[in-house]
């Protein structure tokens, strides 16, 4: 039996590892439990942080002396993860993979092929996103086994015998999802469950609050959790309610998947600055811009974190070994800072404000999906308001919206480092408490006492223990209902596309371990030639049932096209193109991952359906 | 050393009668034993053997302050130390070495603090008075102005002193030639 429970935080920026001892079988202390992770900071200096850097840097043969990217581990190591990776690849972009988990979870690209670093010359070997995402598992299992499992006595310890909780996006598709496991099995981790992050968030909180949690949350109260990481933003809403005497929280709704998070917020001060050094004739190169948004970084944390100061100054330096001469100055005021970062990032809008969308074309499909509109609080109100009229419409709604234009939050808990500016999370709450004041509801109050870097690994490592029957569990299941693509039968007619319906699969709330219905649509496949499926998800029907038809998915917003799934049926193609009948089941897997099936109709053949890893062209 | 078995009368007979046939027989073992027989003469004999004192290969003087350069290497890598240092200063503007002094402070801060646990030798504020008891160590305080007569003394705080509580290098490869305190930059096109 597993030792331990191990959350992994497996982030676009930093992962991080926490573990609970299960044998002890008590909350932890704050600062206790975080897995030191050796890395290379430097060529030849191994060093163990608590953060790993999510970056691969592959290196050129030459580049570095030999011996000097040697792990205690793997001493003729030669590719880089973390620290290291990331210091200098800033140098070398185009040897240097980031934000793999972004790419991770894009269904425009072919998630399984080698295509990063995107910009790499011809000779470097590119690595696919789900190879990036298993390096990284890989290093902190190697670093696990390195630190807790050295000698045979030890054996026991080894990560691949405990139980694992990856964390991923509460927005992350059953293809994303998919794809994590799959990494997490090429890095060699055979027991894993999925976590979603926000929960996660909410696991440590409560860890750390012990029994005083029942003082701080009582039942009816709605839980928001805004996590705004590296990369993305993600939203979820969780309630407490009784149930036979029973505290019980229930996850009620996420939101959708946003590219936007402390990165972009970074970038957007270093280019605003660079703009005005321009204007004073002044260059940097992409080294120095780099210094430049490390510096405005730092900046912007003194800024939010001493009120009474009105600029900060940074300084640039030059690559040179002219230090002086070749520093650039220049400063951030608190005026920009707010223009740029809280007004820009946070502004106070109208609870009716939607975020923009831009059209797409098709070109834009390759690059990474970044959000259009950078108002947090924009999105964050699409997403209550989208909410609110889907649980209205439910009978079953577990949170009471009759008579509110959107979902009423009564407590709010912050993650993501982006939220170590107190100014930022006051934003949050004013605009939030405006919008409540201004709908007749109450104001939330925040839930203080959560480490913002941390939470997500020592939320993860806590829900294994939970998992064993201990504390208060979130419940919730499936954020979405599934649907595949019907073409109905209708005559040619040239220059229109008959309309496709969409079939429900797999309801709403679908609980880990358990399958749903066969609805009793029948599909007739051909022997032998893979057939494809278009397959949506919508996170706001909330009451279809399997087997319900949705008419014509063209210009429905409530239902989002995934990347499609396909099967093919063992066999030889036959000359007149036999069709085997087939009904379609959907299960939600005890790891935590969607599988869709085959049940062949009057017979005993199945056959698991692959959620391809790329959307149709 | 392991325990000795304890040998009875016979049991030493015994090893006499072997030990004078195999000294005579086997020059290896009349030469293993020989040192003992000389301790014995000596006295020393049943004192653990000292190790042969194996005259150690001098190390080169980069190898044996390794550390302190790789201590420089990381204050230039993260604060651009040695830069500094190295540059003339006389002929720039205050305003451009107080920039340049941002950079070294903000690196040479997050090294210290990093690999070095860094505290006050005594807790008082400066400025306080403050008493050096008797049996004080010479190390940590420093005695200045008018020393005369037995301790305790009675004296005002001038500096609190530094003392590293923790000491937390990273290791660095032996295989690095330490002598590289930074190593030139080439941008390729």
């Amino acid at each position: 039996m597993a030792r331990y429970a191990i959350g992994i935080d497996l982030g676009t920026t930093h992962s991080a590892v926490s573990y609970f001892n299960l044998e002890e079988g008590k909350p932890r202390g704050s600062a206790q439990s975080m897995l030191p992770i050796a890395q290379l900071t430097a060529p030849g200096t191994v060093e163990a942080r608590t953060l790993l850097p999510s970056f691969l840097y592959l290196p050129s043969e030459q580049e570095f002396p030999a011996g000097s990217l040697g792990l205690p581990w793997k001493a003729d190591a030669t590719t880089l993860v973390g620290e290291l990776a990331r210091t200098h690849g800033a140098k070398v972009p185009t040897r240097l993979v980031s934000s793999a988990k972004s790419w991770l979870s894009h269904p425009g690209v072919d998630r399984r092929s080698a295509m990063l670093p995107w910009q790499a010359p011809p000779e470097v070997q590119r690595v696919s996103p789900l190879e990036a995402s298993a390096r990284y598992l890989r290093h902190l299992r190697e670093a696990w086994d390195h630190t807790f499992a050295r000698t045979r006595e030890e054996a026991g310890n080894s990560l691949a015998q405990q139980d694992v909780i990856i964390t991923v996006p509460a927005s992350f598709d059953p293809a994303a999802r998919e794809l994590t496991l799959e990494a997490a099995q090429a890095a060699g981790i055979p027991n894993i469950t999925l976590l979603e992050e926000p929960q996660a968030a909410l696991y440590a909180w409560l860890e750390a609050q012990g029994e005083g949690f029942r003082k701080r949350v009582k039942p009816g109260e709605v839980i928001l959790v805004v996590d705004v990481g590296g990369g993305t933003s993600d939203f979820s809403v969780i309630t407490v309610r009784e149930r036979g005497g029973e505290v019980e929280l229930v996850r009620v709704a996420v939101g959708d998947h946003i590219l936007l998070g402390g990165d972009n917020m970074d970038l957007a001060l270093a280019h605003t600055l660079n703009q005005r050094l321009a204007a004073e004739g002044k260059k940097l190169d992409p080294w120095q811009f780099n210094a430049l948004t490390y510096g405005s970084r730092q900046a912007k944390e003194t800024l939010y974190g001493d009120p009474t100061l009105a600029r900060v100054p940074i300084a640039i330096p030059g690559r040179g070994s002219s230090l002086i001469g070749g520093t650039l100055r220049t400063e951030l005021s608190r005026e920009e800072l707010e223009k740029l970062l809280t007004d820009g990032f946070f502004p106070v809008s109208p609870m009716t404000e939607l975020p923009r969308t831009a059209r797409r074309t098709g070109l834009a499909q390759m690059a990474l999906p970044y959000a259009q509109d950078p108002g947090v609080t924009r999105h964050l109100a699409a997403f209550l308001t989208r909410q609110a009229q889907a649980l209205a419409s439910s009978p079953d709604s577990p949170v009471d919206v009759r008579s509110k234009s959107f979902l009423h939050p009564t407590a709010v808990l912050f993650n993501g480092g982006v939220f170590k500016a107190g100014p930022l999370k006051a934003r949050v709450m004013e605009v939030l408490n405006g919008w409540l004041t201004a709908d007749g509801g109450a104001p939330a109050k925040e839930l203080e006492g959560a480490d913002l870097d941390l939470s997500v690994a020592r939320g993860a490592a806590y829900y294994g223990w939970v998992r064993q029957g201990h504390g208060l569990r979130i419940r919730g299941g499936t954020a979405r209902a599934y649907y595949v693509g019907v073409e109905t039968a209708m005559p040619a007619v040239p220059g229109m596309e008959p309309p496709v319906k969409a079939l429900c699969v797999a309801p709403f709330g679908m609980e880990e371990g358990t399958q749903a219905d066969v609805p009793p649509q029948e599909f007739g496949l051909v022997t032998g030639e893979p057939t494809q499926f278009r397959f949506f998800a919508s996170s706001v029907r909330r009451d279809d049932k399997v087997g319900n038809m949705i008419d014509d998915v063209a210009g429905r917003e409530e239902l989002e096209e995934l990347a499609p799934i396909e099967t093919t049926l063992p066999g030889q193609p036959q000359p007149y193109g036999d069709l085997t009948p087939v009904n379609l089941q959907a299960a939600v897997t005890e790891v935590g991952t969607l599988e869709l099936r085959c049940l062949e109709k009057n017979g005993t053949g199945r056959w698991k359906l692959e959620l391809n890893v790329r959307m149709k062209e | 050393m392991t325990e000795q078995p304890q040998l009875s009368f016979f049991a030493r007979l015994w090893l006499a009668f072997l030990c004078f046939w195999r000294v005579l027989a086997s020059r290896p073992f009349a030469q293993a034993v020989y040192p003992l027989s000389q301790g014995y003469d000596a006295g020393t004999l049943g004192r653990p053997a000292l190790p042969k004192e194996e005259p150690k290969p001098a190390l080169p003087p980069e190898r044996e302050h390794a550390s302190a350069l790789v201590l420089l290497s990381m204050l230039q890598r993260e604060g651009r130390l040695i830069d500094f240092l190295q540059e003339n200063v006389a002929g720039f503007p205050d305003a451009d070495v107080g920039a340049a002094a941002r950079i070294v402070h903000e690196g040479c801060r997050k090294v210290v603090q990093q690999y070095l646990g860094l505290k006050p030798v005594l807790p008082q504020g400066e400025g306080a008075a403050v008493t050096v008891p008797a049996g004080f160590d010479a190390q940590r305080i420093r005695l200045t102005g008018n020393v005369a007569g037995q301790p305790p003394y009675s004296g005002a705080l001038k500096h609190h002193g530094w003392v590293a509580t923790e000491v937390k290098f990273p290791t660095v490869s032996p295989a690095l030639d330490p002598r590289v305190v930074a190593p030139a930059e080439v941008e390729l096109a």
